[in-house]
């Protein structure tokens, strides 16, 4: 009842308050284009999901190398050709234990990944270090997985 | 039970309710709906940016309006701890001048870069104060990319002011001063020795940069604002003055004898007509041109020796000098180009002159003599009219888009509401306290944005929880939106603001910088993933090509660092995600530390004074383990044998002994 009482105080407070303070005004507030949501719109690139890709044989020697290229620039520091985990696994067998658009979404999307995948999630368990959305398109992806094919000996 | 309360609160909404109408006392005089107007949800952002000069602290910060949040203090003219401008290798040639590194200046004016007279979001430009110098800071990734000193200047106050398409940066100085190359003169020969000059920086439209154009070597008065004209009157600019008395000395009662100062109106486009017919004089001049680059992300710093200058005594026809009623502060050109208003801050009224009637005058050669061989226009000839009566101490003014003026009054403390076209005030509003500056959104362009007004008060007292003798400066957020303004808002700002500027988010935010591209990265001493880490030496300076990532160094551990050595730890930041900077820090570093943006190297300088094993560690928390980011130098006595060995993830002395073994 108490809280009743006061709210309608409080519209009686606020209403009057508007009268007295904006008769005429001109709302120029409307006038003005400005669209807040326009510039909080600021959402990370990412790639979209994907969930098909093809692989063939034999390898697209080309993508191996720039794979290894982004390989050694944005994923070594992480990850090792070898079994060994540093901060995340290393990539031998990688290529035989998840789905190769499973690869990929994780190097594109990451965040949607821990977001929504139960095996992402699971090594963010493990390794306690969210993967880093390293700004890798989809075509750079692709060749990452190449390359990570040839770590583990398709020809 | 239920009637009492209801009575209480009626009573109560009926106090407040006067209070609200009449605000008597103005300290509470706050509407009802001001919570609602400013505040912004948490995650959501604010409609504007206030970008706002640091005063003393030599910075800019950004704040988000209307909730008035600081957001980002961007360093400029002084070194700034949090992210190692002026201390890290990469910036220090920033902050050099052709008097050496001058590590702190003043920086008092905002001037956001406009195309066709509005806002394009793409740069702000910022003074220097006390060691002239004018520097260029990027919206985008909200860094100074560009300092420029001022030669024959001293304190650089009538600055920086830009034209419509920013075709030229101005700045006048407040000091005049005899000329670089021929300085060494009695002071007491200051009408005959002392000049006043202007100078004009042209701004290159696809890349931002600067370069001195000309100087105009204006009679020795003092300038103190500026604007330039738009619209009808773009080609013109128009400057305050003070100190036309030309006194050396006691200028607190010297300066203030005449009844009126100038206003400087100056033609540039016909200086540009001069300088094409070769009227510019060539002068030795030394001053230092620095500019960062994005893709090295290392400053450079040149010093130049020349500048061209340019004498309206050669040159009729450019300068006029309108006379203004009494030490003119600010002078503020209206929306459409016709209206100048001058702030005489000793003065009883507010002039505003026509730049339509300034143009007859000058055809008709309606002059009141001349001043140092610079024609003087007659007062009235110019006068469009006088607002009687505005308050004490006029400073500055700023347009609503309406129609309106609005201007701060430092002496009576308020801000006065005025119409521009019948020069009747429309009201009044205290602020807390003596105020200084104000903004308006787009206030200074050909469209204003309108909606609030913001003054920025010289003095706090009382408005804060009190923290001791010194006190974070005082802003005030107006709404402006309806006949009457209305106070929404009190927030603290750092430094002292002076002037500032408010543009909508929506320009810039879409092109704000997440990170660098790693591959576009050409820093000299980059390590481009870490199979580029290493350690190099080159007599007694070591060089360590170190990268980091979630959450370590490569290398992080070193040996065979020598007392005597000079280390240099280049940092390479290997992420390529937003907002996952990494700092570094070394124990007993006698230089700083330093913070590194994703894609980014930055290079902190250390000397090592005592053998032992130095952590190195990052400073900025970047993950769950970055507790664990560290790492290990060991320095070794001059002379001894250790080898220069490092490596992550591995113990680089076993393996080197290995090495050794095998051999």
């Amino acid at each position: 009842m108490r809280k009743q009482i006061l709210a309608i105080a409080l519209l009686a407070l606020s209403v009057t308050w508007y009268g007295c303070s904006s008769d005429g005004a001109k709302q120029r507030s409307e006038e003005t284009p400005t669209d807040p949501v326009e510039a909080t719109n600021q959402q990370e690139v990412h790639g979209d999901m994907i969930t098909e890709v093809k692989l063939t044989t034999p390898l697209d020697q080309a993508m191996v190398k720039q794979g290894q290229e982004i390989y050694d620039v944005k994923c070594g520091s992480c990850h090792k050709l070898d079994e060994t985990r540093i901060v995340g696994p290393g990539w031998k067998g990688i290529t035989q234990r998840r789905e190769p658009a499973w690869i990929m979404n994780m190097i594109t999307n990451v965040d949607m990944m821990l977001a929504n995948d139960a095996e992402a999630q699971k090594l963010l368990e493990q390794c306690l270090v969210r993967m880093p959305n390293q700004n890798i398109t989809e075509p750079e992806a692709r060749s990452v997985l190449e390359f990570m094919r040839q770590n583990d000996g398709v020809k | 039970m239920k009637s009492p309360i209801l009575a209480m609160a009626a009573v109560a909404a009926l106090g407040l309710n006067l209070v609200g109408c009449k605000p008597k006392d103005a300290g509470s005089a706050v509407s009802g709906d001001a919570a609602e107007k400013v505040y912004v949800a948490p995650g959501k952002h604010d409609e504007f940016y206030n970008i706002v000069s640091g005063g003393f602290n030599g910075q800019m910060s950004v704040y988000g309006i209307p909730s008035g949040r600081l957001l980002k203090i961007v360093p400029v003219f002084s070194v700034f701890p949090e992210n190692g401008w002026g201390y890290s290798e990469e910036s220090k040639p920033m902050l050099n001048t052709s008097h050496g590194e001058v590590p702190w200046d003043d920086l008092h004016h905002i001037a956001l870069s406009t195309t066709n007279g509005e806002h394009d979001g793409r740069w702000a430009f910022g003074n220097a104060n006390n060691t002239p110098r004018v520097a260029r800071v990027s919206l985008s990734s909200f860094r100074t990319e560009e300092i420029l000193e001022l030669p024959n200047s001293a304190g650089n106050h009538s600055s920086p002011f830009i034209t419509e398409n920013t075709e030229y940066v101005i700045a006048g100085t407040r000091f005049s001063v005899p000329t670089d190359n021929n300085a060494d003169v009695p002071i007491s020969t200051f009408k005959q020795n002392f000049k006043g000059y202007i100078s004009f920086i042209n701004v290159d439209k696809n890349t931002g940069r600067m370069g001195i154009a000309f100087q105009l070597k204006t009679p020795g008065v003092s300038f103190d604002l500026a604007r330039a004209g738009k619209g009808k009157s773009h080609g013109w600019f128009f400057f305050s003055t003070y100190n036309t008395e030309q006194a050396n000395t006691l200028l607190e009662v010297n300066a203030s004898q005449k009844d009126k100062d100038f206003i400087l109106a100056v033609n540039w486009k016909k200086a540009e007509e001069y300088l094409k017919q070769g009227k510019g004089r060539k002068e030795p001049a030394k001053y230092a041109h620095n500019l960062y680059d994005e893709k090295t992300h290392t400053a450079t710093s040149t010093i130049m020796n020349e500048v061209i200058t340019l004498d309206p005594k050669e040159c009729p026809g450019i300068v006029y000098f309108i006379p203004c009623p009494k030490s003119p502060h600010g002078c503020d050109v209206d929306p459409t180009g016709e209206y100048i208003v001058g702030s005489g801050k000793l003065a009883a009224v507010i002039p505003v002159f026509s730049f339509d009637k300034l143009q007859k005058a000058i055809a008709d050669k309606t002059f009141d003599g001349d001043f140092d061989g610079i024609p003087v226009v007659k007062y009235e000839a110019a006068l469009y009219g006088e607002v009687q009566k505005p308050g004490l101490g006029p400073l500055h003014t700023e347009f609503d888009g309406q129609g309106n003026a609005i201007t701060s009054f430092f002496v009576s403390s308020e801000l006065v509401k005025w119409n521009i076209k019948d020069l009747k005030v429309l009201d009044r509003v205290p602020t807390y306290y003596s105020v200084g500056h104000l903004s308006i959104p787009g206030g200074p362009t050909k469209k204003p944005h309108g909606k609030y007004v913001i003054a920025y008060n010289k003095i706090t007292k009382d408005r804060y929880l009190p923290t001791g003798p010194e006190l974070a400066q005082s802003a005030q957020l107006y709404d402006i939106s309806g006949d009457k303004m209305k106070l929404l808002l009190d927030f603290p700002t750092v430094g002292e603001p002076h002037y500032a500027e408010a543009i909508p988010a929506a320009l810039i935010a879409k092109n704000s910088t997440k990170i660098y591209k790693i591959e576009e990265n050409g820093h000299k001493y980059a390590a481009k993933g870490e199979k580029e880490a290493k350690v190099v030496r080159e007599g007694n300076k070591v060089h360590v090509y170190i990268t980091s990532i979630r959450s370590h160094f490569t290398p992080d551990n070193i040996e065979g660092v020598k007392l005597g050595d000079e280390v240099y730890f280049h940092v390479t930041n290997l992420e390529q995600d937003w907002d996952v900077p990494h700092g570094f820090a070394v124990k007993g570093g006698d230089n700083a530390e330093i913070l590194i943006m994703p894609g980014e190297t930055q290079t902190l300088r250390w000397k090592p004074n005592r053998v032992g094993v130095v952590p190195i560690y990052c400073t900025d928390f970047c993950s769950a383990l970055h507790q664990e980011m560290q790492g290990y130098v060991r320095v070794s006595p001059a002379g001894s044998n250790v080898q220069l060995t490092w490596g992550t993830g591995k113990n680089p002395v076993a393996e080197a002994e290995k090495k050794v073994a095998k051999k």
